[in-house]
């Protein structure tokens, strides 16, 4: 079912709103200031979280524990994949081009929840400084971003409370989030425009907040147990007074395992956006590509477990999660195949969009396969909580998120700015980044397999010269932060003129000015059927249908 | 003459999987083998490895060859291929991954089967207490657990968690140690000669029954070279059975986070010859001898 859209009713009126780059630092309603406001204090957390994993990669140089202390270790690791995870993947890949694309995709001119919008993204810099004011004023949780109970019972409850405070805030930020996303797709739809026809990001970003939606009040209500137990010392989770510390394992990996896919499918979706593009050939396969991604959200909910293999699971239990967890390659698997085909045939620009997103595929195909080797018990049992898992962690969620991030920005920094981005430092960018994340993560799946335990300040000498090697590879990957970042701030001001369709797509964004004014459409919002009619004539639209580049060309 | 294009493909595919296989059994990636259970394990891993070697390399030699022999050349413009889908072809690559994935789930499980994995974690007429079970095997060789009469009454309602067991044990009962995880040592207990000892002793060919208890903290017992892990829980008593099948002094390493120390939790196993092990056993058994952990253990 779609609405009419009434005019001039999510946004505030502009006069009552800062103009110009103030409007970034308001409460504004704008889904796509509120999409910038995401990328950008995602990116400064990113930085924030890469100086902590720079900081684990240094004490790690050695095998001695001599840069850090042991507790500040801990801290710094907790630290680094909170951060990572809750302040940089998840709100950019959904906030920010979530709330950027969305509304342009289904023909909408601004989200279903404009004040619950910028109430879920003004929730994130709180709960980030207060994370990270903790280290300095309380000092940080110890435990892990897995906050174990009952280590995280036992170490300073100041910070591990405040780690959790931040966490339900951020929670909600989701919540909130997955709430208007779903509300937007299924609600906020242009009349005529069928599910079927929307753009891949769509129906990646309904999956996802489904997953929000069912996964993370799972997670808040468990933290809640687990503070009940830190402040009031009730015994949820604590065995020394009668509690349950595997119980918590299930609650929070019910959560934990679909938050791979919680930043992994808005990732696919954006991958499903730029190769179509980039190559000139329509997205291969597109009704698969939308039952894949509703497969892997039914799947990604039912595999929990296969993160306890070692812990107190059952024979029956570990038979049905490593069957159920191994499926899960299959929608994935028909995604990357689809993705080749896209590729196939075309007019293939290699610039550094479509470089990233290549990237992206080449990693996650590897991170993929030694996920299916995970989901096997026996594998399990030797490689859990190793570098192995570090190594295959950092495939999916960097590899797999944090290329097709960078790919993406690449990709829509001219409609965000109405400039482009250069294209040698781009390339630049994306080798130093390519080189460096394999160097740094590939190794790691050795020292899993030999003997090195995840989560040590410490390790055995002979993993010294791998580690180095290793630490050699962040290096390059906090460098080539570099050329990103004086990239995006001088193509910014003194980029060349985008103009308002540099890559001559196809779906709606680009059917507006660069940057689209407040509400999107100067007129009214086209109808864009066939966003990746790449290469097909106009004979073979259906009926009332059109291509975006029909509705350009005729000037609407 | 031109190559017909499905030759060609066939003679790729059929080199890809050769290479694939290759590489799964000649490429060493794992620590030697020194436990029943760690050359069964090499099985599966080696599949795997062979499986993900060949879909790795087709699906980046595929990527890279798009990225080459499609690239859009200078000066050159318009749209490619008008390809939206082909039935046949995704048919094609959803069977295939769902057959191999059932194959390989198959297949891992009959290899957990055989390290003894599918032995009942928790057994509601098995022991507590002092944890006072043995595990034997059945005629069969599949792994069996039984509550002893040893020791204090059994509670019926207590339950024992059990890690993998070591169906394939060869010869004798098995050894029973007592494991207590603390932070940040492992301390382990011969009851049969009242032994309180840093390290783990145990002899070749002989199975061994770990009866592990945690006092603080989730602690996991990891040995590489035996291809073993298991979580020691705080308020779960685990068994974990294995036979050592090679002489030498292993690492045993804590692998789950338990404070700040974790990393220097380590402990050493030594698996002595038969004489050896009798010797060491003869020389501790008289009295209760604590040996300190070594520097390495302590961190």
């Amino acid at each position: 079912m779609t609405i009419t859209l009434p005019p001039q009713t999510s946004s505030s009126p502009p006069g009552l709103q800062p103009q110009g780059w103030l409007r970034y630092l308001s409460f504004s309603l704008d889904h796509k200031v509120i999409g910038l406001q995401y990328m950008v204090a995602g990116f400064f957390f990113y930085l924030v979280g890469g100086a902590l994993a720079g900081m684990i990669r240094a004490e790690l140089v050695s095998p001695i524990s001599d840069f850090l202390s042991r507790e500040v270790y801990n801290e710094v690791l907790t630290l680094h994949g909170t951060v990572m995870i809750f302040l940089w993947i998840v709100p950019v890949v959904n906030g920010a081009f979530g709330n950027y694309l969305i509304p342009f995709y289904v023909g909408a001119r601004d989200m279903a929840f404009p004040r619950l919008n910028a109430v879920a993204f003004w929730l994130i810099p709180p709960a980030g400084f207060l994370l990270i004011a903790s280290y300095f004023i309380a000092g940080a949780a110890q435990s892990g971003w897995t906050a174990y109970p009952p280590l995280s019972l036992t170490t300073p409850a100041a910070g591990q409370v405040v780690w959790i405070l931040s966490v339900l805030l951020l929670g909600g930020s989701s919540i909130f989030g997955g709430i208007n996303f779903i509300a937007t797709i299924l609600k906020m739809r242009r009349p005529g425009l069928k599910m079927m026809q929307l753009p891949m990001y769509c129906w990646a970003m309904l999956g996802t907040s489904i997953l929000v939606v069912l996964s993370t009040p799972v997670l808040a209500g468990t933290l809640v147990l687990l503070s009940f137990d830190i402040i009031a010392h009730t015994g949820f989770f604590n065995p020394a007074l009668g509690g349950n510390a595997v119980v918590y394992q299930h609650l929070f990996w019910f959560y934990s395992h679909p938050a791979v896919y919680i930043m992994v499918l808005p990732a696919f979706g954006l991958v499903s956006e730029i190769l179509p593009v980039h190559a000139r050939k329509p997205l291969f396969g597109y009704t698969t590509m939308v039952y894949s991604i509703l497969g892997i959200v039914f799947l990604g909910l039912i595999v929990w477990a296969h993160h306890m293999f070692t812990s107190a699971t059952p024979p029956w239990m570990r038979l049905f999660f490593t069957i159920a967890t191994a499926f899960i390659a299959v929608p994935t698997g028909i995604k990357f195949f689809n993705w080749l085909a896209t590729l196939w045939g075309g007019k293939i620009a290699l610039n550094s969009a479509m470089l990233f997103s290549c990237a992206f595929i080449v990693h996650f195909v590897f991170g993929g396969i030694t996920g299916v080797a995970l989901a096997q018990v026996p594998f399990d049992i030797h490689v859990h909580d190793t570098y192995f898992v570090v190594g295959h962690f950092h495939y999916v969620v960097y590899g797999g998120t944090v290329f097709v991030i960078f790919g993406s920005i690449y990709h829509w920094f001219p409609k965000f700015t109405g400039r482009m981005l250069n294209e040698d430092l781009g390339r630049f960018h994306f080798l130093i980044t390519f080189i460096g994340f394999n160097l740094c993560f590939a190794p790691q799946h050795w020292l899993g397999l030999n003997g090195m335990p995840r989560r040590v300040a410490e390790y055995d000498p002979q993993f010294t010269l791998v580690n180095q090697i290793s630490s050699v590879g962040a290096l390059l990957m906090a460098l080539s932060t570099l050329p990103f970042l004086i990239n995006v701030f001088w193509s910014a001001f003194s980029g060349r003129v985008a103009g308002d369709n540099p890559w001559n797509a196809l779906t709606p964004e680009w059917l507006t000015t660069s940057p689209p004014p407040v509400e999107n459409w100067a007129g009214e919002a086209p109808l864009v059927t066939h966003p990746y009619g790449y290469g097909v004539p106009p004979g073979r639209i259906d009926l009332g249908a059109a291509t975006g580049r029909e509705i350009w060309s005729s000037g609407q | 003459m031109p190559i017909p294009s499905a030759v060609l493909s066939l003679v790729v595919g059929m080199a890809l999987v050769l290479s694939g296989l290759w590489i799964g059994q000649n490429v060493e990636l794992l620590p030697v083998a020194a436990s029943l259970n760690a050359p069964i394990y090499d099985q599966l891993f080696k599949v795997l490895f062979s499986i993900g070697s060949i879909l790795f390399i087709g699906i980046f030699g595929l990527l890279v060859f798009s990225l080459i022999r499609f690239r859009r050349r200078e000066g050159e413009s318009g749209d490619g291929v008008a390809v939206e889908g082909n039935l046949q072809l995704e048919i094609f690559w959803t069977a295939i991954p769902a057959v191999v994935v059932l194959f390989v789930g198959i297949y891992s499980y009959d290899i957990y089967d055989r390290m003894g994995g599918m032995v009942p974690l928790s057994d509601p007429h098995a022991m507590h207490g002092s944890m006072i079970t043995s595990q034997e095997t059945d005629g069969s060789g599949n792994a069996v657990i039984q509550a002893s009469v040893l020791g204090t009454p059994p509670e019926p309602s207590a339950r024992i968690w059990g890690g993998i067991g070591s169906a394939q044990a060869s010869a004798g009962a098995p050894l029973p140690v007592e494991v207590t995880a603390l932070q940040f040592a492992f301390l382990f207990h011969y009851p049969q000669g009242d032994i309180t000892s840093g390290e783990l002793h145990v002899q070749k060919g002989q199975p061994v029954e770990l009866r592990m208890e945690a006092r603080d903290v989730i602690h996991a017992f990891w040995v590489p070279e035996f291809r073993l892990k298991q979580d020691v829980i705080p308020g779960q008593p685990t068994l974990l059975t294995f036979t050592p099948t090679r002489a030498g002094s292993y690492p045993i390493i804590c692998a789950e986070l338990c404070g700040p120390y974790h990393g220097g939790m380590r402990s050493t196993v030594v698996v002595h010859e038969p004489d050896e092990f009798a010797t060491w056993f003869e020389k501790n058994n008289t009295a209760t001898v604590a040996t300190a952990p070594s520097a390495s253990s302590t961190g």
